[in-house]
């Protein structure tokens, strides 16, 4: 079991070398950061001049074990439109998208639940197939435009929301939160409904397959036959044995939750770390891309991690490591 | 489900506890995109210009009317040799309480010069900057330089003490590793002062009650919340349901809507902005058409096709709503250089243009790709399609690459667009700025290949002729020549679209800047 | 994440019981995968009907489009500017030739949904199967070999898991847009979007495949038959390809409605189809900005589309999934 943990340790290391050096690619190929970093009027001595300082005319090999070098002690350089280090951008713009996707989660994790459970119980009730069938309006429509809905409902034509925006920030040290105020909660609802929406349906999903297929089985049916309460078999024997496969679905969905949250912070601008991203990409600002993709990367590996370690656990009939 | 009858419950009580008084004129505003830095000589780019001149100032400013008005200078003149005089303001003190002196303006000229400075071109004519008291200072030029007070507007005054004692004497280098203190720090003379700053997120200053011209001007706000909103039809949302009370750059279409909300109104204005597209008429061959061993463009009757298949008015109804002034040549009224004969639209005559195709050997005509940006003017991407059907029309199979301004402009610096659509505004409102850079054959921006020799040489003339009659015929000389060769197609010259609440009364100017000490907040 | 959360499903449980696939006497490819217990579900499922009946007039219209699109908006000889934002026939002003009316460029509605929505679903169904015919071979043979084979493409699969797939379709855009000669770049657009999401996909099938794989072929028949000398390759073709067949078809139809959802993501990043040709996700982009104007059929009209399109693919995957499941008939 050591060996095996040590080895999907090694092959992670891997994995975000690779993921690293894919970031790194990036410099060379999404548009010309030079151009972007001077005005209109300057001139072609100055672009020169200042692809030497940053070495972009240095052998791609150099650039790339600079590159490492830097990245591992968690430098990946100056944003080349705002100039500030990429590490605090990050830092200041990961407590936004990590409260979105929190309270996302939750929204997803509730709702979902709680709705998949009630599906799977009532499989043939008209609740149920009304329940499954807007869910799948909810996986059917892109996230900007439910967002832009949204908006359009909440916030231009009812006024009850605001339409974008992070207001209401009480800073608690060097994390910005909203969860203090009441402007903070007003403007974290909508976002938060908008990138759960597609995660709730997928949870909703899985726990009704789940509780479908629990239910067939056997020892819900003795269950059944020593006279238990149905309340009793549904909530105490058939939920929680829907719930492993359930836990370990939540952290590959924190995963794209903030992948996600790129569009959804787009369309709210909601100042996060999936806004930056897109901004950069506009910008061709690399830096921020590059450190954006390994960050993203990086929370997808440890999450992997776990789940490939919970599987030796959940299933021992998958013998790893090969015959 | 409990969660969705809860939210308008929510939503109700703390819509109520939201709205509140607010004791003061404050300007809430949003637009596009955020000032890149703080740092007054470190980015020569609009919005950066214009937020930082909200807290800085330069020695001669413009009003609405674009014209030249005494900011930190209260007067200037030429001298004998090549020099500008220049009389300081007294009295004048930075946010931080220090004197604004001549040591500054020496200073601030020197930091504008340095190699990390983005606005070394602006005063590259300036050799030395001489102290003749605390309060005068000569600007000594390499030769005559009669346009100088009209390339200082945006070279704003920092001061010298403070930048040495926060490290900050030269403006950050781009291989920099830190972020220097003046990127998010501002200590400068105007009329607002920084209260806070989250770059992209939100930016707060509040009336310097300090300034020197506290009283002169109209406005009134005593504080500016400023805050970026991306995408389009957010930043109208926001205006729509009140958050904010302007926006720099609602998008046209969206307009009527404004208008037509309650407490809700937008003004418009003409732009100096033109834009058009450029035809790569220098290599050989072109790098996206069918056309092999010979270049299309080259021939001027091609190029006279290609603008006579534009229905420019087409464009400015139903593409711009109505918002665009339909152009005849690449620079706007308002710059010198430009008048009626000149920008008389280029009629739409489609069998004409077809005709000349033919007579140029192109009967069934030619593909070729048109690099067009979908972020960066009005309605860009759409003008782009819209061109791509009207050359259909005359056989000119057009292919349509939109990509966002990052990946565009580089295209065409590096000169491997065939076709191209670029805007340009002119800050100096001279046609020296329009000819240096789109039509001398050596223009950073000309990826044309176009070269006429009456123009680079008019070119080269027109940057040190002091006798201004003459200059002016020399700059309409060298419009002839363009508007018979044809290197561009003039498409329309930009209207700039406010949007904002009744309250508000903001000064409209072509230079789409936001001036908060003429705007005014019932 | 749809795809991997399904993969999970199906790799934790519902494979592991086929009794259709025991010992000797395989049946027919198809056969197995369309028995008629499946039959019987679809004709008992009024939803599992309509959605078919829906996804089929969506790929009839749109494939016929050529045909019975009034107009061809992709030859841009045919449009007219000045024709532009008129509204649909039945509202004030709307032109008779125009029945959905107009969109910014002078484009027909109709015609453009017909043949955007075409692209569409090609821009899909290519890049599901670029995804399903890469993703079931790598996991088949990572699943059967395993060891250094398993090891290296499972690896490859977490690398690209590890990139969120919009990102990763991003990033082979760009790439694959810088690498294209100039004078292609609007030809090879879609094939470059098609590429770009159907590379994002293979991991998910190979997920699945791989984990049923490693299921099957843990069982007696395979066991047997490996026992008895039959060639790999026979026994993964007979044996374990039928019985992977049918979490893949579902992830496949699922994989159908996302690959669609992401090229209209993609687009409204500005990063799909270019607005000449427009697919279905590039017209609610324009549309998009269109939202506040009062030309309320640019936007509402494709998004309608879009989404009972994706709809009736997603209701047909979900009926499928319950009715494959043999667990729960």
């Amino acid at each position: 079991m050591l060996s095996y943990i040590f080895r999907r340790l090694a092959q992670s290391v891997l994995v975000m070398a690779a993921v690293s050096l894919i970031s790194f690619s990036l410099f060379n190929f999404v548009g010309d950061p030079v151009n972007n970093m001077v005005g209109q009027e300057a001139t072609r001595e100055d672009r020169v001049r200042i692809r030497q300082d940053l070495g972009l005319d240095d052998p791609i090999f150099t650039q790339y074990v600079r590159f490492m070098g830097n990245a591992l002690n968690g430098d990946f350089g100056l944003s080349y439109r705002i100039k500030r280090p990429v590490s605090t951008l990050i830092k200041e713009r990961l407590p936004a998208t990590l409260e979105l996707v929190f309270v996302s989660a939750v929204i997803a994790l509730v709702v979902g639940i709680a709705a998949g459970v009630y599906t799977g119980i009532r499989r043939n009730g008209w609740l149920s197939k009304t329940i499954l069938s807007t869910s799948l309006v909810g996986v059917s429509l892109p996230t900007f435009i439910i967002g832009i809905a949204l908006i359009y409902l909440f916030a231009v034509t009812l006024r009850w929301l605001p339409s974008s925006g992070r207001a209401g920030v009480v800073e608690l040290g060097w994390w910005k939160t909203s969860f203090l105020t009441v402007d903070g909660w007003r403007s974290i609802i909508l976002p938060a409904i908008t990138l759960s929406l597609f995660q709730l349906t997928m949870i909703l999903r899985l726990v009704r397959a789940e509780m479908l297929e629990v239910m067939q089985a056997d020892y819900i049916k003795f269950a059944r036959a020593r006279g238990l309460s149905e309340r009793a078999i549904n909530f105490v024997h058939a939920l929680k044995n829907t719930l492993v496969p359930v836990i370990t679905i939540i952290g590959l969905n924190i995963g794209g939750l903030i992948a996600f949250s790129v569009i959804t912070e787009t369309v709210f601008q909601w100042p996060g770390t999936g806004l930056m991203f897109i901004q950069a990409v506009d910008f061709a600002d690399v830096p921020i891309m590059a450190a954006y993709l390994c960050f993203v990367a990086l929370i997808f590996v440890i999450v992997n991690l776990i789940v490939d370690l919970l599987y030796v656990f959940i299933d021992p009939r998958i013998r790893l490591g090969g015959q | 489900m409990i969660l969705r009858k809860l939210i308008p419950v929510c939503a109700v009580a703390l819509a109520a506890s939201s709205t509140q008084v607010l004791a003061e004129n404050t300007l809430r505003w949003t637009s596009q995109g955020d000032a890149l830095t703080l740092d007054p000589h470190s980015q020569n780019e609009g919005p950066t210009i214009a937020t930082n001149g909200m807290m800085y100032e330069s020695l001669v400013t413009r009003d609405a009317d674009l014209v030249l008005q005494p900011e930190l200078a209260v007067s200037w003149e030429p001298m004998d040799g090549n020099i500008w005089r220049f009389k300081l303001r007294e009295g004048v003190k930075y946010h931080g309480g220090e004197d604004f002196t001549a040591e500054d303006v020496a200073f601030s000229f020197e930091r504008a010069k340095h190699e990390s400075s983005d606005y070394k071109e602006q005063v590259k004519s300036v050799v030395e900057v001489k102290i003749i008291d605390d309060h005068t200072i000569d600007l000594v030029t390499d030769e005559v330089n009669p346009i100088l007070p009209n390339q200082l507007t945006s070279l704003y005054m920092m001061d010298k003490g403070w930048a040495e004692a926060n490290n900050v004497v030269n403006p950050q280098d781009f291989a920099g590793k830190e972020e220097t203190f003046a990127v998010r720090n501002s200590n400068g003379t105007g009329p607002f002062k920084l209260v806070s700053r989250a770059p992209d997120e939100l930016t707060v200053m509040e009336k310097n009650s300090e300034w020197w011209g506290d009283g002169q001007f109209p406005g009134n706000v005593d504080r500016i919340e400023y805050r970026p909103i991306g995408n389009a039809a957010t930043r109208v949302a926001a205006l729509l349901s009140n958050e904010v009370d302007f926006v720099l750059d609602p998008p046209l279409q969206d307009l009527k809507r404004i208008d037509a909300a309650d407490g809700l109104k937008t003004d418009t204005v003409a732009q100096i902005r033109t834009i058009f597209f450029g035809m790569d008429q220098g290599v050989e061959e072109l790098r996206t058409s069918d056309v092999k061993g010979k270049n299309p463009f080259a021939d001027v009757k091609v190029r006279e096709a290609m603008n006579l298949a534009i229905d420019r008015k087409a464009i400015q109804r139903v593409v711009m709503e109505g918002l665009s002034f339909p152009a005849g040549m690449i620079t706007s009224p308002g710059v010198l250089g430009n008048n009626e004969t000149q920008d008389a639209e280029i009629p739409l005559d489609v069998e004409k243009a077809k005709s000349l195709m033919a007579e140029a050997g192109y009967p069934d005509g030619f593909s070729v790709q048109l690099d067009c940006p979908n972020n960066r003017y009005n309605n860009d991407e759409k003008i782009c399609q819209a061109a791509v059907a009207m050359l259909a029309k005359i056989g000119v199979k057009v292919s349509l690459e939109a990509i966002p301004k990052a990946q565009h402009f580089p295209k065409i610096q590096k000169r491997i667009s065939d076709f191209y659509m670029l805007g340009w505004g002119v800050p100096t409102l001279d046609s020296h700025y329009v000819f240096s850079y789109l039509l001398d054959a050596e223009g950073s921006w000309n990826a044309t290949g176009y070269s006429n020799d009456t123009v680079n040489s008019i070119t080269k003339g027109i940057a040190s002729e002091t006798d201004l009659d003459k200059r002016a015929d020399m700059i309409n000389d060298a419009w002839t020549e363009v508007r018979k060769d044809m290197p561009y197609i003039p498409i329309h010259h930009q209207v700039i679209a406010w949007g904002m609440s009744d309250k508000v009364d903001a000064p409209m100017s072509a230079d789409d800047a936001l001036r908060p000490r003429f705007v005014t907040i019932k | 994440m749809c795809l991997s959360i399904l993969a999970f499903d199906w790799e934790g449980s519902s494979i592991s019981t086929n009794p259709a696939g025991s010992v000797v006497k395989p049946r027919g490819f198809f056969s197995r995968l369309i028995d008629n217990d499946i039959a019987w579900s679809f004709f008992h499922s009024p939803a599992a009907m309509i959605a078919a009946f829906i996804t089929l007039v969506c790929v009839m219209a749109t494939m016929l489009a050529p045909w019975i699109a009034p107009f061809n908006p992709f030859d841009p000889s045919q449009i007219s500017l000045w024709d532009g934002k008129l509204p649909p026939v039945w509202v004030e002003g709307g032109q008779p030739q125009y029945l959905l009316g107009t969109d910014n460029q002078g484009r027909d509605m109709l015609s453009t949904i017909l043949y955007g929505g075409r692209l569409s679903i090609l821009v899909g169904l290519a890049a599901v199967c670029l995804g399903m015919v890469l993703g079931v071979l790598l996991g088949v043979i990572s699943g059967y070999f395993g060891g250094a084979v398993d090891a290296v493409i499972m690896r490859i699969a977490d690398i690209q898991l590890t990139i969120p797939g919009i990102l990763l379709a991003i990033l082979i855009n760009g790439i694959g847009r810088t690498l294209l000669p100039l004078e292609l770049r609007e030809d090879f657009a879609i094939y470059v979007v098609i590429f770009a999401i159907g590379l994002t996909d293979w991991p998910q099938f190979a997920r699945v495949t791989r984990g049923a794989t490693l299921v099957e072929s843990q069982k007696e028949y395979v066991q047997a038959a490996r026992v008895i000398g039959l060639p790999r390759w026979l026994i993964i073709m007979r044996h374990i390809l039928p019985n992977v067949m049918r979490p893949v078809l579902v992830i496949a139809t699922i994989g159908l409605a996302l690959a669609i959802i992401s090229e209209a993501t993609l687009s409204f990043l500005g990063q799909g189809i270019p607005p000449t040709t427009p697919s279905l996700g590039t017209l609610i982009r324009v549309g998009n900005e269109y939202l506040f104007s009062g030309l309320w059929w640019i936007t509402l009209f494709p998004a309608a589309a879009l989404v009972i399109l994706v709809f009736a693919v997603n209701l047909l995957g979900d009926w499928m999934r319950d009715a494959l499941n043999p667990k729960l008939r």
